[in-house]
């Protein structure tokens, strides 16, 4: 058993007290090194959160324990060290002048000596392929690159949670691969968690477990391809479903037998061709 | 409007002006716009204007570009020329033009009041052209640091220039796309009288305000979720490093300004 990194217990938030309820006795755990994902439609609550697990927003009921700690008003501090965050707009969220300005920003707030900024400057941008771009101002970069750029940001500051809210939501589908797989291979050195936070189905295929958010409730928990399964009843709480998963859907009531399901373009062709060659 | 005038204008270069640290620069010119107003006799005005040519020409910037970039204020130079001639009466009169008299004197100052308005101009324009804002603010904030301690908040106001620094370009691009959005819904930014001009520019700016709202709440957010809490207990990236070029300068200023001062007249 991985150990526990985040944990809700009976989780409820609202913005105000006349306002209704965007979060209702959530309770989940994320653990260490895993990729999780937490999926649902816009209002359904998953930016909300991501917004609790930094303490950027408290809830009103129940608690949060991040990487052991209690979140309160005087451990938000600490525990922001632990939780990293990339943001939806790729603009508002580059605050230095240049990308190295950029990535320095988190350690400057952190009182991290020059020297030592310096070397994680230079190791974070190569993490993110944008080694190449140190002294470029924000304005003359791709969505996709500012992207990197705040991936690289939070990776120097050594975070135990990389949490991405709806970070490729905005990018074009070349900016969309490229930061996914950028976000792989870092989880995979660093040996981060990574909760990726999105309404694209396609985008939690790489998850481990997949939470599923109907109206500030959890409605499901498994892995993708249970979730994959429920094709119906994800679309009835306004989710998309990716078209190799209603071309499966399609096939099989034509008459194709097809037991597993596909998650992705190369499985649904493996399926297909060994289904062929055994009959 | 770009290329007319050039004061806030970088141009990128590597001279020994451009590498100078910003706080040497902005102190020169600081005591130099108020040596400027020390000189009163031929030769102090050609040390000044020695001082402000050569540095003009160790920053390698084309003389044309700086001299052309000056358009705009060469106008106003003229204008305080003729100002002088019409109003000075002071030593002998040299010609009389439909009964205005112009007077020695008012030649004399109108060349002396011109003179140091543009070398006033030209210096301050020199520092501009040679450092990046964001050394300007960087040099800023470590002159003020002082004022921190009287509550001056020398660390956010750094902090909002260069933001804003930053984002001058993003809201530039930005406004190009809303008036191209506009223009093709039947807004016409160019043509009919000023009065109908003026009203276009409503549905530019209203949709501009509102967006850079929501572009400031959510940087605030990111920069916390970045741990940002205020400037204390910060470190800096960018570190400025005052080197011998520097105190060169200042040797070279403070000899420039002792020779101002032997040879104006008392």
């Amino acid at each position: 058993m991985r150990e526990k990194l985040v944990e809700f217990k009976n989780v409820s938030f609202r913005y105000g007290e006349e306002q209704p309820w965007v979060l209702k006795d959530c309770s989940f755990e994320i653990y260490q090194n895993e990729a999780a994902a937490i999926i649902g439609h816009n209002g359904s609550g998953k930016s909300t959160i991501a917004k609790l697990m930094n303490g950027l927003l408290f809830p009103q009921e129940g608690e949060i324990i991040i990487n052991g700690r209690q979140l309160t008003q005087e451990s938000i501090w600490e525990i922001r060290k632990d939780v990293g965050m990339v943001f939806q707009n790729p603009d508002n969220q580059f605050v230095g002048t240049t990308v190295q300005d950029d990535v320095a920003f988190g350690m400057e707030n952190r009182g991290i000596e020059r020297d030592e900024m310096v070397k994680r400057i230079d190791n974070t941008l190569k993490a993110v392929s944008m080694d190449s771009y140190r002294l470029t101002e924000p304005h003359k970069l791709s969505g996709g690159q500012k992207q990197r750029v705040a991936i690289a940001s939070v990776l120097a500051i050594f975070p135990q949670v990389l949490i991405l809210d709806e970070a490729t939501a905005m990018l074009d589908p070349r900016g969309r691969r490229d930061i996914m797989k950028t976000v792989t291979n870092v989880q995979e050195e660093r040996n981060l968690s990574l909760i990726t936070i999105t309404h694209d189905l396609q985008e939690v295929v790489q998850a481990e477990r997949v939470i599923v958010m109907n109206n500030g409730e959890i409605w499901d928990e498994a892995v993708p391809r249970e979730i994959f399964a429920k094709k119906a009843e994800l679309r009835e709480i306004g989710l998309d479903i990716p078209f190799i998963a209603t071309l499966s859907d399609e096939l099989r009531h034509a008459g194709v037998t097809i037991t597993n399901e596909a998650l992705s373009h190369e499985e649904l062709l493996e399926e297909l061709w060994t289904s062929h060659s055994t009959t | 409007m770009n290329n007319m005038l050039i004061i806030g204008q970088y141009v990128p270069g590597n001279s020994l002006v451009h590498r100078l640290d910003p706080r040497t620069k902005m102190t020169v010119i600081f005591f130099f716009v108020f040596i400027v107003f020390l000189a009163n006799t031929v030769i102090s005005y050609s040390v000044l204007t020695a001082f402000a040519l050569a540095s003009m020409i160790t920053t390698r910037i084309p003389i044309r570009f700086i001299l052309k970039g000056l358009t705009p204020v060469w106008f106003l130079i003229g204008f305080t020329f003729i100002l002088h001639l019409i109003v000075t009466n002071q030593g002998t009169v040299l010609v009389d033009i439909f009964g205005f008299s112009i007077y020695s004197g008012a030649i004399i100052q109108g060349f002396a009041i011109s003179m140091r308005f543009f070398l006033l101009i030209l210096v301050t324009s020199l520092l501009t052209l040679t450092t990046t804002p964001i050394e300007i603010t960087d040099g800023i904030e470590d002159m003020l640091h002082p004022l921190k301690k009287i509550r001056f908040p020398v660390h956010e106001l750094a902090l909002m220039m260069s933001i804003s620094l930053r984002f001058i370009p993003t809201l530039m691009q930005e406004t190009e796309k809303i008036s191209r959005a506009q223009a093709s819904r039947g807004v016409d930014f160019r043509t009919g009288p000023l009065k109908e001009r003026m009203k276009a520019v409503v549905p530019l700016l209203v949709p501009l305000f509102v967006s850079a709202f929501k572009r400031a709440e959510e940087l605030a957010m990111a920069m916390e979720a970045r741990g940002y809490q205020g400037g204390e207990g910060r470190t800096k990236l960018r570190e400025l490093k005052l080197e011998k070029r520097d105190l060169l300068i200042f040797l070279l200023f403070i000899l420039t300004t002792a020779a101002l001062f032997f040879t104006r007249s008392y």
